[in-house]
């Protein structure tokens, strides 16, 4: 519904400024590959194909599918500094596995996956159920009881590791990095790319849902449906993201957050570009990951924790006291 | 036309509304009034199926609300409520465009344009049209919705206390639109509304409601008497005919 | 009425010290009353000094909700405590004697308390919500750079150095057992000294300013003392964020009034009970793996998020 004329310039800076990272991210690792040896060195180009290709995708797409999570969820919950992570659905997605993993070590990694989708889903309907009764007038209790609440199931799933020694698991599902991601190890994140693209087909009822219950019913929208819908592709995204590649938080909340600053929350217009700024953000946070202690890695949850506090940080503080 | 048929309603244990009946007729610009906590807001919401009623049907251009389709209903009646908070980001064009979405589901063509213009302009909002909604005036916000409602195009447009908020200028432009609406169009605006005497001026047809029942139902003339209206209100008010027009006085 | 609850609670707490010191204890008796003692004391000295800490801190902000904690306090001990270890390098953090470490610690984290902490302090009775908000997002910034430092250190060894930074209640770090029990002692008389002025002062700035009370000065020196024992108690027995906040809930329920001299007492009572307790009940009767911290997280977590939506919900 967005009548305004797009000026090109911003995306082709942006698209350009995507192509680089990109590259970097390619070509950055421990195994020097230059663009030469791409053409004579079987090896280079190996090591390209399994592992610095398909690191570059998972990056691109967690990244990208996350943020548009966290813009859904922030429709959904009709705050703006609400996000998966910090409100219990990555959470639940980890408590699923364990869980799954003690009743049924043997499971494949499909019913892991649905377990922990399950587990997201219930989670995520708690925190909504809680929520729905705050006064709208209190913007910041939404994200406390998100983080209080994300806290107490993440602390259910660690109390169950501990008496059962998954910790190390529990470890690698909720400190998100993409060093592990070779081929055949991330194609999953492709399926929650293509999810959280779908989005973009519902775009306008999800920005409608953000205008609240009443304004959704009048215009018609089976409400029920389109929340259930949007705790899905939330819940699944989450879900096979936590799995793969662990939990990176605050992705949801930074890039939504800057997106609505520059262009709004009319989704149908913004998504495209909060995918996008998801994907380079991230890009940018492992590179930093890779580099900072090089030749070892930091996980990139760390990193983006660093700068997802500090702007939610700043978030908090440029907001008036009482915002509207 | 709009049929209320014996409807009932509470909240837990406390009963809002009581066995209401009552018929609002098409065309005409009706006007809910009555004391606070006569049930008005909730009659509002139950015909435009917001919330469901515990007992007792309600028809809107014969459809029976609690069982036509949702985006059926959007179509035939638009509603606006008293508290609106909007967290999100959207401009004024971008939120009264969501006006269409019933007729369109997404995919507007230019004739969709036009009627968002018409209603901007309606509204006088078209030199904020581009301007986020954060960043108006509280009048501005409710007139930026009241343009969206407009914008949906319904043949009934039931508005909570739409004179929030806004200022003499602009109540009474409001005023002039939704009567026109109804006298030109044909349409059937509802309104809660507190100011007794705009519901004098422009209303064709008053409900008046106390104590989750209805008091009184009936063309505005035949409404605006003191013996009734003092009753209604448990206030001492006396009517005087101003330029053919009757006035509420009460103090 | 409140001193024969604090009684009662006394004698709870025996109680559950003698269950500790005895239950399931076989061989020679002075060997298992000096290891088990030991560890008794500071499970007991670092509870009082949370719960006290938290009960201050409620003072100050005016609420019930709050928590160093929930603030960030204890992120910010450990963030002092790796950022010291990265400036001196692993040689020289593990040459410098044990307590001028902890001493510099100290000084550094009373100074970063009252500077961080003493500028939300101001907003808290007027956006509680957002400051909440602030402190946790706080505490989760400087876990992360503690962890990024971590990491920078040793890459490697990352797991071993986090494991030998940050003790746990099944842990505690008893070399340090000695000089942080004479630093609690003395913040506890601190506190208790200033009893009376703490009723005055929950009442708030304007009001306490009326009733000839320093405050502003007054607000320092409590944060001093919050400062102290937060971080004697981090180093003993590493963060834990919800037990303060448990052991002021429980405090509130069963002491009736406002006083703090009631309070006090009754909130180190409170978590010595919790603490000995459930460590009695971890360790020997059910002989579970997970740390009572763990435990006590998820309880006061649920007792948090009660407590925020109790009072908000419609």
């Amino acid at each position: 519904m967005a009548c305004r004329t797009t000026n090109a310039m911003p995306l082709i800076a942006a698209i350009l400024l995507a192509v680089v990272l990109c590259i970097l991210s390619i070509f950055t690792g421990v195994a020097d590959i230059n663009i030469a040896a791409l053409f004579n060195d079987p090896q280079a180009l190996w090591l390209l194909a399994v592992s610095r290709l398909p690191r570059t995708l998972a990056v691109v797409l967690t990244g990208g599918s996350l943020a548009i999570c966290g813009l859904i969820m922030q429709m959904l919950a009709r705050n703006k500094f609400v996000e998966p992570t910090t409100a219990g659905t990555g959470q639940g997605a980890a408590l699923g596995i364990i869980v799954i993993t003690i009743m049924a070590p043997q499971a494949s990694l499909t019913i892991k996956m649905l377990a922990a989708i399950a587990a997201a889903l219930c989670s995520t309907a708690i925190f909504l159920a809680l929520i729905r009764k705050l006064p709208t007038d209190q913007p910041f209790l939404v994200p406390l009881v998100g983080l209080v609440f994300g806290g107490f199931v993440g602390a259910i799933a660690t109390f169950i590791a501990y008496q059962l020694d998954l910790l190390q698991y529990q470890d690698v599902w909720m400190n998100g990095e993409f060093s592990g991601v070779m081929l055949g190890r991330y194609e999953m994140l492709w399926f929650a790319a293509a999810l959280s693209l779908a989005a973009y087909f519902v775009a306008d009822q999800f920005t409608i849902i953000g205008l609240g219950k009443d304004m959704a019913l009048n215009l018609g929208l089976g409400y029920r449906q389109i929340m259930l819908l949007g705790m899905t592709i939330i819940c699944v995204v989450t879900a096979l993201s936590v799995v793969t590649v662990g939990m990176i938080p605050f992705v949801g909340l930074v890039v939504p957050n800057i997106a609505s600053r520059m262009m709004g929350d009319n989704l149908r217009a913004s998504l495209p570009w909060v995918a996008g700024l998801g994907a380079m953000m991230v890009l940018a946070s492992d590179l930093i990951a890779r580099l900072v202690r090089y030749p070892y890695e930091v996980p990139v949850s760390v990193v983006f924790g660093i700068f997802g506090s500090a702007f939610f940080l700043w978030l908090l503080f440029s907001r008036p006291a009482h915002a509207r | 036309m709009i049929e209320i048929d014996r409807i009932g309603f509470a909240i837990g244990k406390s009963e809002i509304l009581n066995e209401v009946s009552a018929q609002l007729p098409r065309g005409k610009m009706t006007a809910i009034i009555g004391p606070n906590g006569a049930g008005k807001s909730t009659l509002l919401s139950l015909i435009a199926r917001l919330i469901s009623p515990a007992s007792g049907t309600i028809r809107v251009d014969g459809h029976n609300v609690q069982q036509t389709a949702s985006d059926t209903l959007a179509r035939i009646l638009a509603v606006l409520r008293q508290e609106n908070v909007i967290a999100s980001r959207l401009r004024v064009r971008e939120l009264v465009g969501f006006g269409r979405f019933p007729h369109t589901r997404g995919q507007p063509d230019a004739q969709d344009g036009e009627k968002i213009q018409w209603a901007l302009d309606l509204m006088a909002l078209s030199p904020f049209a581009d301007r986020f909604l954060d960043q108006l005036s509280g009048g501005q916000r409710q007139r930026a919705l009241i343009a969206m409602i407009l914008c949906q195009d319904t043949d009934y447009i039931l508005l909570d206390e739409p004179l929030n908020n806004l200022d003499l200028f602009h109540s009474r432009k409001l005023m002039q639109v939704l009567q026109d609406m109804a006298h030109r169009l044909g349409k059937t605006p509802v309104l809660v509304i507190h100011d007794i005497n705009y519901a004098a001026k422009y209303a064709d047809n008053i409900l008046a409601m106390k104590q989750g029942g209805i008091f009184a139902n009936g063309p505005t003339q035949a409404i605006f008497e003191d013996d009734l209206l003092s009753a209604l209100f448990d206030t001492p008010i006396r009517i005087h005919q101003i330029e053919g027009q009757p006035f509420a006085m009460h103090h | 009425m409140p001193a024969r609850r604090l009684l009662v609670m006394a004698a709870v707490l025996l109680v559950a010290c003698g269950a500790y010191l005895s239950w399931g204890a076989r061989g020679d008796w002075a060997f298992i009353l000096s290891f088990r003692g030991t560890k008794l004391a500071a499970l007991i000295v670092t509870g009082t000094a949370i719960a006290v800490s938290t009960k201050l801190f409620q003072t100050i902000s005016g609420n019930r909700i709050l928590t160093p904690s929930i603030m960030g306090f204890d992120a910010l001990f450990v963030l002092l405590e790796t950022t010291l270890l990265f400036a001196l390098g692993g040689f020289g953090y593990t040459m410098l004697d044990p307590a001028i470490r902890f001493a510099v610690t100290l000084v550094l984290m009373t100074l970063a308390a009252i500077l961080l902490f003493g500028t939300l302090m101001h907003g808290t009775r007027r956006d509680l919500h957002r400051m909440i908000l602030v402190g946790i997002i706080f505490g989760v910034l400087f876990r992360s750079l503690s962890s990024l430092l971590a990491r920078m250190i040793d890459p490697n060894e990352y797991a071993v150095l986090q494991a030998n930074l940050f003790a746990s209640f099944n842990q505690i770090e008893l070399d340090l057992l000695g000089i942080s029990t004479v630093l609690i002692v003395v913040a506890l008389f601190a506190a208790w000294r200033l009893r009376d002025t703490l009723d005055a002062m929950e009442l708030g700035r304007e009001i306490a300013i009326n009733l000839g009370i320093d405050y502003d000065r007054h607000v320092l020196v409590v944060l001093g003392i919050i400062a102290v024992l937060v971080s004697v108690a981090t180093a003993l027995v590493g963060p834990v964020v919800f037990f303060g906040l448990l052991i002021t809930s429980l405090a509130y329920q069963i002491i009736p009034g406002f006083r703090h001299r009631d309070h006090l007492i009754a909130n180190g009572l409170l978590a010595g009970i919790v603490l000995v307790a459930g460590q009695t009940l971890m360790e020997r009767v059910f002989h579970l793996h997970t740390p009572l911290s763990v435990i006590i997280e998820m309880l006061g977590g649920l007792a948090f998020l009660i407590l925020i939506l109790r009072g908000h919900t419609r």
